[in-house]
């Protein structure tokens, strides 16, 4: 008997798979789907009244969209590359690299994942703070009034900050490529003559390439949508488009140009999601 | 790529000699005191079961164990301390370990990128490797293009094209059909004449394999060296049981040894008994191929107690008061009933003494 159908006097009566797709979409639909929609279509509604593009030109035309928007991609670009590399050279030790622990710290990666993203920002203010333990060590020493670290609320410190959060993002899967490498290779590479160097250029990297891409994408969707990260850094001047839409919409009400962010930011992260996926599944994952 | 002193840069002469050579994991011995010479261009085949020290010694060779003592030699040069990569060696593995996003010229060409041989000369050598395999046509596929028996031309190609001094098989053949592994074992007897230089230390617990093959053979059991001879030695005249049994699969007959015989299980045997003082126990090794059946000199009889038919030769067990014999015979045309009375014999010639417990000094 087919699954998607019931036997009837020998004939199989197939029921179209659009059905399967009602009851997720009944649920989805007043939770999400129609805010949603209700968002693209403010997004196309200006104050003045009536449906046309002008919300868009107006927030394309100006100049906080343009920096949030630069702003969003560079600390996007910035924290997937340092998590690439990050993560990487952390996952090779890991895997590769016997170490008492090991097995422990693996287990944690996981456990790392599950975390909120404020707490990792938290425990940056603790150490780097204004008032943190790093200044008030500096001040203990030296009799200073203030300490020297100031980064964390500036684009460095967010950078700092998504890098730490995200790189086991990017190490999940390339820990799951690298327990699937045959060792063999890594030894066979070595008794002909290959340094550690060239084995990790010439046969590890290749066969990690599209699991760093999985989680490389994975942490570029991420970090383009973050804002618990930013917020809790009390960055004042790092404005991104998730912060943006959160100035318009709370602080000016200014709905309009707040949808139209949103959109903006959910057509990239569309966009950079189904890349994600595409190279999710040629890695199997 | 034949002809003696044809070594890339950076390879090492033939001949392997542990001096020895012991490693240990967290106490536990697996390799103990192992002392043995591979001459440049000989094979010796290490075999043994699993967890007797073969593969751990063949590590130790390639650098990737690390004696907890003694020291290993490579074509005379102490490389205990040397990092895998300056010993200048070749070696295949059983599961090929060929790279999957190389072609398989590439993976050719890997040791010998590696090792910085001069660009220009590459592409000849790896041609010559890939023709020296039959895998010539081949150069341009990825591996997963390749059936199991042409990734280990492969494999072997990729060993050879840095034109080692030592090359290290570790159960080359285990991964092919029975077919395949008949053709792969022909194939490296032809290299191994065409390298007459290399030094082949070949890790295999298949007794065929190490006795088609091998110049010397090096049996191993928990951790030790048992012994150590050529096929024909080890197979006409072990010296210790663990070896008559491992190799050939020897009938061990439990003998007190008597003036010009041998006393079994009340049957009078007349065996050369050397050295061995009478009333010693010993054990008395025949082969089953070399076991007949019917009345003849040194006449056992019992009752069959299983019959095997193995295409050209039917195999007897026949258990002689509460020992259990093996006899491989010719085809029979008429076998014998199970629980049949049955008499098995041998000649003088054919049966060795062995000292009781050799295995274990």
């Amino acid at each position: 008997m087919s699954s998607t159908g019931i036997a009837d006097k020998g004939r199989t009566r197939r029921v179209p798979p659009i059905v399967w797709a009602l009851p997720p979409v009944v649920v989805l639909a007043p939770a999400f789907l129609y805010p949603l929609a209700l968002v693209v279509r403010q997004s196309f509604s200006p104050d003045e009244g009536g449906t046309s593009l002008s919300p868009y030109g107006e927030v394309f035309a100006s100049q906080s969209f343009r920096d949030a928007l630069s702003t969003t991609v560079w600390l996007a670009v910035g924290s997937t590359a340092g998590c690439l590399v990050l993560g990487f050279a952390l996952a090779l030790v890991i895997a590769f690299v016997p170490f008492p622990g090991g097995k422990a710290v693996a287990r944690f990666i996981d456990v790392f994942l599950s975390f909120p993203s404020f707490l990792i920002t938290l425990a940056l203010l603790f150490m780097y703070g204004t008032v943190g333990m790093a200044n008030g060590l500096w001040t203990d020493v030296t009799g200073a009034d203030s300490g020297p670290f100031h980064f964390l609320t500036t684009p460095w410190g967010v950078l700092l900050a998504e890098i730490t959060f995200f790189t086991p993002f990017v190490m999940r899967p390339l820990l799951a490529a690298f327990s699937g490498l045959d060792t063999a290779q890594l030894e066979v590479a070595s008794s002909l003559g290959a340094r550690p160097a060239r084995i990790v250029r010439q046969v590890i990297l290749p066969e990690a390439l599209p699991a760093l891409a999985a989680g490389g994408s994975l942490v570029l969707v991420m970090s383009l949508n973050e804002f618990g990260i930013v917020l809790f850094t009390g960055a004042k001047d790092v404005t991104t488009l998730p912060m943006l839409v959160y100035g318009k919409a709370i602080l000016e009400s200014d709905y309009p140009a707040a949808c139209v962010v949103a959109v903006v930011n959910i057509a990239i992260s569309v966009g950079l999601y189904s890349l994600y996926r595409m190279v999710s599944r040629r890695v199997g994952a | 790529m034949t002809g003696p002193g044809m070594t890339s840069p950076g390879a090492t002469p033939g001949g392997i000699r542990f001096d020895q050579v012991s490693v240990a994991y967290d106490g536990n011995t697996v390799l103990d005191r192992l002392d043995l010479t591979v001459e440049p261009g000989e094979v010796m085949a290490l075999l043994g079961p699993s967890g007797s020290g073969k593969t751990t010694a063949l590590r130790a060779v390639a650098g990737f164990v690390r004696p907890s003592s003694g020291r290993v030699f490579l074509g005379g040069r102490d490389v205990t301390d040397l990092p895998p990569h300056r010993r200048g060696i070749g070696m295949v593995v059983q599961q090929y370990a060929l790279f999957p996003h190389m072609r398989v010229a590439d993976n050719v060409a890997f040791g010998l990128k590696a090792r910085k041989a001069p660009k220009s000369g590459i592409p000849q050598l790896v041609a010559d490797a890939l023709e020296l395999v039959g895998m010539a046509s081949y150069a341009g596929r990825y591996p997963r293009e390749l059936s199991g028996g042409q990734q280990q031309r492969v494999a072997i190609a990729r060993a050879l094209a840095t034109r080692p001094g030592v090359l290290l098989l570790d159960e080359p053949l285990s991964a092919l059909d029975a077919q395949l592994r008949s053709g792969m074992l022909t194939e490296l007897a032809r290299l191994h004449r065409e390298l007459p230089d290399v030094s082949i230390l070949y890790v295999t617990h298949d007794q065929v394999e190490a006795l088609t093959l091998a110049d010397r053979i090096a049996v191993m059991d928990r951790a030790r060296l048992q012994d150590c001879g050529t096929p024909q030695e080890l197979y006409r005249s072990p010296r210790t049981e663990f070896t008559a049994s491992f190799v050939g699969n020897a009938n061990l007959l439990p003998v007190t040894v008597a003036d010009g015989h041998v006393d079994f299980a009340g049957h009078q045997l007349t065996v050369s008994t050397g050295d061995v003082a009478a009333g010693v126990s010993a054990t008395l090794c025949v082969r089953p191929h070399l076991v007949g059946l019917g009345a003849g000199p040194n006449a056992l009889t019992g009752t069959v107690a299983e019959v095997q038919w193995r295409g050209s030769t039917h195999r007897l067990y026949v258990d002689v008061e509460g020992h259990r014999v093996k006899a491989d015979l010719r085809e029979l045309r008429e076998t014998p009933a199970i629980g049949a009375p049955a008499t098995l014999h041998f000649a003088t010639e054919d049966a060795v003494l062995l000292p009781v417990g050799a295995a274990d000094e």
